[in-house]
């Protein structure tokens, strides 16, 4: 399996996601927003965490716009898969090829900690070592992870089945406690139509060692891997 | 030629920084404010001193970046 790690000015966390994929067994390359293609034999395509242009005019906006984009959304029209994590997820949204917008956290504070989340289905290329059900123990930290929607596209992804993650606690209920940044629907990740797309806020890359506090991330990197067939 | 462009939250859409704010004017003791929304303003400096292709130029910006369209409205005025 092939992934390409995309980078923009400001992107932080792209080495870490890089570990987690190589650690999970996938080839991995990182990838500049001004490349017109991807990678010949990409499979997964991964927008990092961070900053991208100082988070200036809308946080993913002009990212969202970069020249790489085009190839990502041609590589997601063909089925291919693509994860967007945090500034990622915030990408995705303003590039189009996820429904809804980040806003500012509720509190308007930049929130960093440990954090649960819900698994709310376990058959996608996404989650599938993971149960429906299952909290998982990874983090966030964000500032604008505020998922808002129209109430008709909201019913939409829950009509259909496409929110990924919800923020709960560790028994996997959904508190008010729970949902620190405001999201509707305690929404922490949700998929494209095709499943194919997966965006979220939390950040399952730092926790995938013993040594950090927690392995609960590695199983979305296994997921992926265990999505394609070895190679010779 | 010189335009103005006026993002603004649509109706409906929370804006945590404006109900800030709004906050905060009460609290300096500023009296007769019943809401506060916070928006963006672009000055933007034209290369064409033609009206209909300003227009349009403009209209591409707010419409491919400057406003994301699903929480925001966006005004443009031409000077």
């Amino acid at each position: 399996m092939k992934s390409a790690v995309i980078v923009f000015p400001g992107s932080n966390r792209e080495g870490d996601v890089l570990r987690a994929l190589t650690s999970a067994g996938s080839r991995a390359e990182k990838v500049w927003h001004a490349e017109t293609e991807l990678p010949k034999g990409t499979d997964l395509v991964v927008l990092p965490g961070g900053f991208s242009y100082g988070d200036y005019l809308r946080c993913g906006a002009i990212a969202g716009r970069a020249t790489v984009m085009d190839a990502v959304r041609a590589h997601a029209a063909r089925g291919g898969l693509v994860l967007g994590i945090c500034n990622g997820f915030q990408i995705l949204c303003e590039s189009g090829l996820l429904p809804g917008i980040l806003m500012r956290n509720a509190n308007l504070k930049f929130i960093c900690h440990r954090q649960f989340l819900r698994v709310e289905r376990d058959d996608t290329a996404f989650t599938r070592a993971y149960a429906k059900g299952q909290a998982i123990d990874v983090c966030v930290a964000h500032g604008e992870g505020n998922y808002t929607a129209d109430g008709e596209t909201l019913k939409r992804l829950e009509g259909e089945g496409l929110v990924a993650f919800r923020y709960s606690d560790a028994q996997g209920h959904i508190t008010a406690d729970s949902n620190r940044n405001g999201s509707m629907n305690a929404i922490a990740g949700i998929y494209s139509d095709k499943l194919n797309v997966l965006g979220m806020m939390p950040h399952p890359e730092n926790l995938i060692e013993d040594l950090v506090g927690g392995t609960d991330g590695r199983g979305l990197f296994e997921s992926l891997v265990s999505s394609f067939p070895k190679a010779a | 030629m010189k335009a103005r462009v006026t993002v603004t939250l649509k109706n409906g859409v929370l804006d945590p920084q404006g109900k800030a704010i709004e906050g905060a004017l009460k609290s300096l003791g500023v009296e007769g404010i019943d809401g506060v929304r916070q928006g963006k303003v672009f000055d933007i400096e034209l290369g064409t001193t033609d009206r209909s292709k300003a227009e349009a130029a403009l209209k591409a910006a707010c419409e491919k970046l400057l406003a994301n369209t699903v929480i925001e409205n966006y005004r443009v005025e031409i000077a």
